[in-house]
């Protein structure tokens, strides 16, 4: 008959099972795997849109693998599981041999074993003639203090040995890191509710309020208090680009963004900063990025009687290499009907040999605006929130473009159009008519930047933990732990036997080339000794 | 630098690189002619022996008839087998010195990796910049790395014996970069504008150069612990068959798997370190360029894979039962994924890796 175990015994059993090092081994493994879908399939996290295209590419699939959390696959229960049981088994596994290494730090090098020639790098050495057991244990003890070993003396009527450990570093580091991987997760676990990521598009010349209301959308952590945002305010000056235009293989290609600013911390002086890709503002506890860019071109629609209901810089999203953008335009209110229309913009217009326009060259070189008119109910007024981005065109008319045999409206900068049905004029409003009329597009469009506006308090944690990790990591596989002994015995006649031998603890391809050192020195320091002992005294 | 001195001294480049490549391809055959003569040099012992073996057999004393009896042939019947190479702790079965070919080999490799370091300082200058802003530029800088660290370990151990599968992955990368995601000089984009370009891709590169070592000598590390399986099977039992099944004789020429093993994971540890702080550089850099440290892109995906990979190798080797063929094993599908995340998900997956052009 087996002894029953009991719930104490089955608890105990079960948690030295997680604490095993083959558990903590399955569970790295089982990390590794668990890791691998999350780059099979898009994660809403990084990749919404891919996500969207997935539902509408697998509709069969795209829901059960929904159900398995597959689109949310870091932060899924079982993801979750595998990470929280590691760092349970991790932290199951520290806390033991912290308290033994605490230990070990204060206890002695262990006795001196019998027989050392059965251990690492044995080798065997005669002392000088005049040495006697006691004094070259003494020197090896010296030599050995010098080199950073903790040393221990043992005496005996035969014989003298020093016993020394050292390395205890490599432990210390082994557990600086697990300690600072537990850190890290709990710093990005609870640290990441305490701040907030916010977006918003600026056209040139507009100014933002860092306020909840003036964001394009807004990203709390859980435990983020809106009312402690900083309302200073920013402002887009000017957005400059560069573009490569010696090397023919990469014409056209980006080599600068560039996004002057005004920051105006509240009651305080204005001061000009720079946002740049891979450059951050940070500024007034935030940190200001700069993510996308594009055209914003300034759009006037006039009623028949000349009243101005639409005029503002709309941001057109890029939709490819040249700047081909997208933008919509939506005047509920001031005309006959309300009026929506698609725009494409393209900064330097060519036509495809089907006629189709394209953008050759992403800066403003022949910049045209075409637009696709719709009327009938634009969905405003029914209190749902519409994306400004897009026009649902379900409930709408089209009057120009595609199908109706009315061509889109095309307009250079400056130039303005009748609108279908007699609603009114459109306009496309030239920042900068007289060097337009010159054939100088380039300041014509106004450009727009989006920018993310971070705040998060624990990034000097995660640093922080992060370089302790790194101490850990070098420390805790490249610190040699080793214990060297040396014995003293002496002979029957009168000579003394020198013995040295190590033992690793753990990794340590320089053993033995360390016991050699260690015996080269200490015979070293014994012969000088004997030569200062030996000569005579000459004061 | 104007375009025209950009453009001859990136031909140029390229002109190295394909010499490089040709004379990685010699020394790869010199490499693989070591093996040979290795092999039917162990051969010839091992025929030598079972003659002698069947003789003593025949003679009543078939008490002593083994494997072990190979390790206690005397030296002198095998000139060429007794040189053991310095410096390095090398317990073969056979100790086989170095070879004409092997010589003729590591030569080669080192004119090669003259011509590999100047085509790629050549791409820097015609770019006017580091080396490796997209695929093609980070292949010929990887695999330069790889062939670095190789030759400097060679100077510390003696791993000439890797040289054949060294020569072959460089040659095989070299050969895709070239084909494959070979782009002209190009600026860099903003995304890339930046110090941590240089830290963060050359630290991984380096990484990637010790997990191959690591790889290869994990690989050989399998075969030699398998021989030395049936070394010992063989003990009990005729041998003759299961070593000729077996084809690998030179494996008799090399360390054991035991240092096999501890050589490969003095390696890999270093290539962790340095995979450690590709994660961390990588994760400042994403900060300022993204926005946030850690974003679970796919490439911070795999990245993060093979880092936990790698820490389950160095674990598994403190844990009963798998060390040695297990953790090798492990080391094994660690640089898979490393090759994996280089060649398949930059180029296949989408992430925001994937935006150098190649």
């Amino acid at each position: 008959m087996q002894p029953k175990l009991g719930l104490t015994g089955w608890l105990r059993w079960f948690w030295r099972q997680l604490t095993s090092m083959r558990t903590a081994l399955f569970l790295l493994l089982m990390l590794a795997i668990a890791a691998i879908p999350g780059s099979l399939v898009p994660q809403r996290s990084s990749d919404p849109n891919g996500v969207t295209q997935y539902f509408a590419d697998n509709p069969d699939l795209a829901p059960n693998l929904d159900k398995l959390q597959a689109f949310d696959v870091y932060t899924s229960a079982w993801f979750s599981a595998i990470y929280l049981l590691l760092f349970i088994s991790l932290i199951g596994c520290v806390i033991p041999r912290t308290k033994h290494h605490f230990q070990a730090l204060r206890a002695k090098p262990p006795t001196t074993p019998a027989r050392l020639s059965r251990l690492s790098g044995f080798t065997e050495r005669d002392a000088p003639a005049q040495a006697d057991a006691a004094t070259a244990i003494t020197h090896a003890r010296t030599v050995l203090k010098s080199s950073g070993y903790r040393v221990a003396r043992f005496d005996s009527d035969t014989e003298s040995s020093v016993s020394a450990e050292r390395g205890y570093l490599r432990e210390t580091g082994n557990l600086v890191f697990h300690a600072a991987l537990v850190g890290i997760l709990v710093t990005v676990g609870f640290g990441g509710g305490y701040g907030f990521a916010g977006q918003r598009v600026l056209v040139e010349g507009q100014t933002f309020v860092n306020t909840l209301l003036a964001y394009d959308s807004f990203n709390p952590g859980r435990f983020f208090d809106d009312t402690t945002l900083d309302p200073y305010t920013l402002s887009l000056d000017d957005f400059s680009v560069s573009y490569e235009q010696q090397n023919l293989q990469a014409y056209g290609q980006p080599i600068d963004f560039t996004a002057d600013v005004t920051v105006t911390p509240k009651g305080e002086a204005p001061e000009p900063g720079v946002v740049k890709v891979n450059g951050p503002l940070r500024t007034n506890g935030t940190s200001i990025y700069l993510l996308g860019n594009g055209y914003a071109p300034t759009i006037q629609v006039t009623a028949p009687d000349g009243t101005v209901v639409f005029s503002d810089s709309v941001p057109f999203l890029p939709q490819d290499a040249n700047l081909t953008s997208l933008g919509i335009v939506k005047v509920p209110d001031g005309l006959a009907e309300q009026l929506g229309m698609i725009g494409f913009f393209y900064p330097t217009q060519d036509k495809a040999a089907s006629g189709a326009n394209f953008s050759s060259y992403p800066d403003l070189e022949y910049p045209l605006l075409t637009l696709n008119v719709y009327t009938g109910d634009l969905g405003l007024d029914a209190g749902v929130p519409t994306s400004v981005y897009s026009l649902v065109t379900d409930t709408l008319t089209q009057q120009t473009g595609g199908k109706t045999g009315v061509e889109s409206i095309e307009l250079k900068p400056g130039a303005s159009a009748e609108l279908p049905n007699g609603l009114g004029t459109v306009s496309f409003v030239d920042n900068d008519p007289a060097a337009s009329a010159a054939g100088d597009f380039t300041k014509s469009v106004s450009r727009f930047a989006s920018f993310d506006i971070h705040y998060d308090p624990t990034q000097i944690w995660l640093i922080s933990f992060s370089t302790l990790v790194l101490f850990g990591l070098f420390t805790g596989l490249l610190v040699p732990r080793r214990r060297v002994w040396v014995k003293a015995t002496t002979r029957a006649d009168g000579t003394v036997q020198l013995e040295y031998a190590g033992l690793a603890r753990g990794d340590d391809p320089a053993l033995e080339a360390a016991v050699t050192a260690v015996a080269d020195r200490h015979l070293k320091l014994l012969n000088s000794h004997q030569t200062v002992a030996t000569t005579p005294e000459s004061t | 630098m104007n375009l025209t001195d950009s453009a001859l001294l990136n031909s140029y480049s390229l002109y190295a690189l394909y010499s490089a490549m040709a004379v990685y391809a010699l020394a790869f055959i010199a490499f693989a002619i070591d093996l040979a003569r290795r092999s039917s040099a162990v051969g010839a012992i091992e025929e030598a022996d079972s003659i002698e073996a069947d003789a003593a057999s025949s003679a009543g004393s078939a008490a002593s008839v083994g494997s072990t009896r190979t390790l206690e042939r005397p030296a002198l019947k095998r000139p060429v087998l007794s040189r053991i190479s310095a410096r390095m702790d090398n317990d073969a079965a056979l100790p086989y010195g170095r070879s004409s070919s092997l010589r003729v080999g590591v030569a080669l490799t080192v004119l090669a990796w003259a011509l590999h370091l100047a085509a790629t300082i050549m791409r820097g200058f015609a770019a006017d910049r580091v080396p490796w802003a997209n695929m093609y530029e980070f292949a010929m800088t990887g695999t330069l790395l790889i062939m670095t660290v190789f030759l400097i370990v060679l100077v510390r151990s003696d791993l000439r014996f890797l040289g054949t599968f060294v020569t072959g992955l460089v040659l095989v990368l070299l050969g895709i970069a070239a084909l494959q995601f070979y782009v002209e000089v190009a600026p860099l984009p903003p995304a890339l504008q930046s110090a941590w370009l240089v830290i963060h891709v050359f630290v991984a590169s380096l990484g990637t150069g010790m997990f191959a070592l690591g790889f290869a000598l994990s690989a050989v590390q399998l075969l030699q612990s398998r021989r030395e399986n049936h070394v010992l099977e063989g003990a009990a039992a005729p041998r003759g068959p299961i070593a000729s099944a077996l084809r690998l004789r030179f494996l008799a020429t090399l360390p054991s798997s035991a240092t096999l093993e501890n050589l490969a994971y003095r390696i890999n540890i270093i290539g962790f370190i340095l995979w450690t702080f590709t994660l961390m550089a990588g994760s400042i850099w994403a900060e300022k360029a993204w926005g946030r440290y850690w974003g679970w892109d796919t490439k911070e995906v795999w990245t993060f894979i093979i880092w936990v990979i790698y820490a389950g190798y160095i674990h598994a080797r403190a844990t009963r039962g798998w060390r040695g063929s297990r953790s090798a094993w492990l080391a094994i599908i660690g640089f898979s994924a490393v090759m994996f995340n280089f060649g398949i998900v930059n180029v296949f997956f989408k992430g925001l890796h994937a935006y150098s052009g190649l």
